[in-house]
């Protein structure tokens, strides 16, 4: 009975949380949202033509197969009310072009009605495109052709220019499955080693009484030590000197061994790199607003 | 009765796992790192800054001399920024982080001036040096918002969660205070863009 009219109440607020969602959703609206990324080259505002989308999607691709970095290229009609800096670091955290921990991707945003350009350049490739090239890019290569219309010549000028600055900087070769990051995997695996063995161990007691408990944090210490984790360690300690307190059974039952292992099975390993397929996907590069921006 | 005695122990349990993965240690120590982390970047952005004025002084010298004062601004400043320094043991010092900001923003100031003075040379603004040193500046000052922006972020969810039950307590026994974030003063004044002054002198 509690529970229904428990259920009635959530019922009730209902409408208000929806309200406060769309408010929410209103707010967000305020700002341009950044588009989906599907493609290395969206035109929101259908300048370029089918060809000329292609030829520029070509010459992209042949970039990544053959150096790994990522270029992408987004017009927009507007980044109002945002300065189209602001506006290119959401859209580059939120695509995240480039490999990651290689931070390789680099994003050519033309704001169309604002008559404003950027190239965002991410972390990794600050080297290779400096601020000065990027805004000497703009300034040679985009704006001219800007100013004549001829928007597809200005872009695939610039992006020539970027590949070839890519091409001039060392990077790990395309397509290497880099190994999952090793300080972090080995952490996730041995604190799940450790909670395997301590769950492990308190299940057993749970059955087997105290002796399970030992075993369980012996397993856990090993595991912690190995990571260097002196917190957890003492965790364990407490836990286990409180359970050792309140319990002074023998237990006696079998000695059970092992245990932790099970938990293995639910860890998965780290995240696949990349854009392969048919679709297009940042790989994870991280941007820190390096770049230029310009006016035509 | 061994079901029983089960049943009771794993009673027992329940809590006492609440209690470990509750008390929120763990993650005050990466959260913790995390501000460390945008912080140390702050730093390396407004450096950045910082290692670039010499080179810009000089250059809008050999064409704008006798614009003595903006240049005795821009080098007092900058050398004030370097005296102040904010650790990241310093980060719940909110006075500290007080005359960071403002030492910051008397450079921000005085930078935006020399800018704003070297539109009236034509041949200054065709300088090629002077137009990669304008880039180089005007990049690191849209790092420098992009890494605000990031510690912001860091300080809020740190302090959020070092502020919220239960992790309060444990934050207090091991010490772990709430961050200074940028002022909301300031924050108003870098997300507007530095005003152009084109007035006379």
């Amino acid at each position: 009975m509690f529970r229904r009219t428990r259920l009635h109440g959530l019922a009730a607020w209902l409408p208000a949380l929806a309200s406060v969602l769309a408010l929410f959703a209103s707010l967000a609206l305020a700002q341009q949202a950044v588009p989906a990324l599907t493609a290395r080259v969206t035109d929101l505002t259908g300048t370029l033509d089918a060809g000329e989308r292609k030829a520029l999607e070509q010459q992209l691709l042949e970039l990544e197969t053959a150096r790994g970095a990522q270029i992408a290229v987004l017009i927009v009609p507007t980044t109002g009310p945002e300065d189209i800096a602001a506006y290119g670091i959401r859209v580059a955290d939120a695509w995240k072009i480039g490999r990651e921990n290689v931070d390789d991707g680099v994003i050519l945003i033309v704001a169309k009605n604002d008559r404003r350009v950027r190239i965002e350049v991410g972390r990794g490739l600050e080297g290779a495109i400096p601020d000065a090239a990027a805004a000497r890019i703009i300034r040679e290569y985009i704006t001219p052709r800007f100013r004549a219309g001829d928007f597809a010549g200005g872009i695939n000028d610039a992006v020539g220019v970027l590949r070839d600055l890519v091409n001039g900087e060392s990077l790990p070769p395309p397509l290497a499955e880099e190994p999952a990051t090793g300080a972090e995997t080995s952490t996730i695996l041995l604190m799940s080693a450790f909670a395997g063995f301590f769950v492990a161990g308190l299940l057993q007691w749970v059955h087997f009484g105290l002796r399970g408990v030992l075993t369980g944090l012996a397993g856990g210490w090993v595991a912690s030590a190995l990571d260097g984790s002196l917190f957890l360690v003492i965790a364990g300690a407490v836990i286990a000197g409180l359970l050792g307190m309140f319990v002074r059974t023998t237990g006696g039952g079998r000695y059970a061994s092992g245990g932790g292992s099970g938990t293995f099975g639910g860890w998965s390993g780290g995240s696949g790199g990349g854009s392969s397929g048919g679709g297009f996907s940042g790989g994870g590069g991280g941007f820190s607003g390096g770049g230029a921006s310009g006016s035509w | 009765m061994r079901a029983h005695r089960s049943l009771i122990r794993l009673l027992f349990l329940v809590p006492l796992l609440a209690l470990l993965g509750g008390c929120g240690y763990n993650s005050i120590q990466s959260k913790d790192e995390g501000v460390n982390a945008a912080w140390s970047e702050v730093l390396n952005q407004y450096q950045r800054r910082a290692d670039l004025v010499p080179n810009l002084v000089n250059t809008v010298k050999g064409y704008a001399s006798h614009e003595e004062e903006v240049f005795t601004k821009v080098t007092e400043a900058r050398a004030k920024v370097g005296q102040i320094k904010v650790s990241v043991d310093q980060l719940d010092d909110a006075v500290a982080m007080q005359k960071f900001q403002a030492a910051q923003g008397e450079l921000s100031s005085a930078l935006s001036r020399l800018m704003a003075v070297s539109e009236n040379y034509p041949d200054l603004k065709a300088d090629g040096l002077f137009q990669n040193l304008q880039a180089q500046l005007e990049g690191t000052e849209n790092r420098i918002t992009v890494a605000r922006n990031r510690y912001i972020e860091a300080v809020r969810d740190y302090n959020t969660f070092v502020r919220s039950f239960p992790q309060n307590l444990t934050a207090k026994m091991f010490g772990y205070k709430t961050k200074a974030n940028f002022t909301v003063e300031n924050e108003a004044q870098i997300s507007t863009a530095p005003k152009v002054d084109f007035g006379k002198d």
